[in-house]
């Protein structure tokens, strides 16, 4: 005997009997599963940065002659290449016995940098983006990150290129 | 079987809970993700180690989500 539910029912509902509630349940269980495996997905890229930072070697960087001291006047700039041939870096003699020296490519767009004698700092002309002059740290302008530093020694007549430095000291 | 309807309507709310709770703890490990990568590529490389434990955290949490929401109803 069938029931007054069951009678109702029209004829497609018979032969396609596909509950939604259930239907719901599915799709839910499988957008969750979807979301637990990208959250894998991204714990998976973490272990990758790590066994990147766990893989790095500090760059072996070259000794290397860059200027003569008598070549460079107070106040005056010289580019050479550091460490590699097309690694642009800028020498700026700030005073009688002190020099400094930065990579030229700026850390926003890579735009070479130059020195500003007046205002005494390093300007990109891209974005207009001013450096220390004391430690390549960012005084103005998009970038974020501070000029790698080329650590100089002075041996006799020349200056001489030891490493780099990433960070500016202190 | 009004019973039964008001376990499912209750463990329904439940799952969607769960859900939810999947979906913040995704989007907390996105951003995560984008700031240890950040950290890394600017030569900050301390960061990476403390990402990666609290990234496996954050996915222990939706594993245990997840087996709730599959769990066979009673």
């Amino acid at each position: 005997m069938k029931t007054d539910s069951a009678e109702k029912k029209p004829l497609w509902r018979e032969e396609f009997s596909i509950c939604k509630a259930d239907e719901k349940y599915v799709s839910r269980r499988q957008l969750t599963k979807f979301l637990t495996l990208t959250s894998l997905g991204m714990f998976a890229g973490n272990i990758w940065i790590l066994a990147k930072s766990w893989m790095y070697k500090q760059p072996a960087y070259p000794v290397k002659a860059v200027a003569k001291i008598a070549e460079i006047p107070v106040g005056g700039v010289k580019l050479f290449q550091y460490p590699g041939p097309e690694d642009q870096c800028i020498l700026v003699r700030t005073a009688e016995d002190a020099y400094v020296a930065y990579s030229q490519k700026c850390t926003h767009l890579s735009c070479a940098v130059f020195y500003s004698k007046e205002s005494n700092r390093i300007e990109c002309p891209c974005h207009e983006g001013y450096f220390s002059i004391k430690d390549g740290s960012v005084l103005q302008g998009p970038p974020t990150r501070p000029l790698p530093m080329v650590v100089l020694e002075r041996r006799g007549p020349e200056l001489i290129a030891i490493r780099m430095k990433q960070e500016p000291e202190g | 079987m009004q019973n039964h309807d008001a376990e499912r309507s209750q463990r329904l709310t439940m799952i969607d809970g769960a859900m939810a709770l999947i979906f913040v703890l995704l989007i907390v490990q996105v951003w995560l993700l984008s700031a240890t990568l950040d950290a890394f590529l600017a030569g900050h490389r301390d960061a990476a180690l403390p990402g990666a434990v609290v990234s496996g955290l954050l996915f222990l949490g939706c594993v245990v989500l997840y087996r709730f929401v599959i769990r066979p109803e009673r």
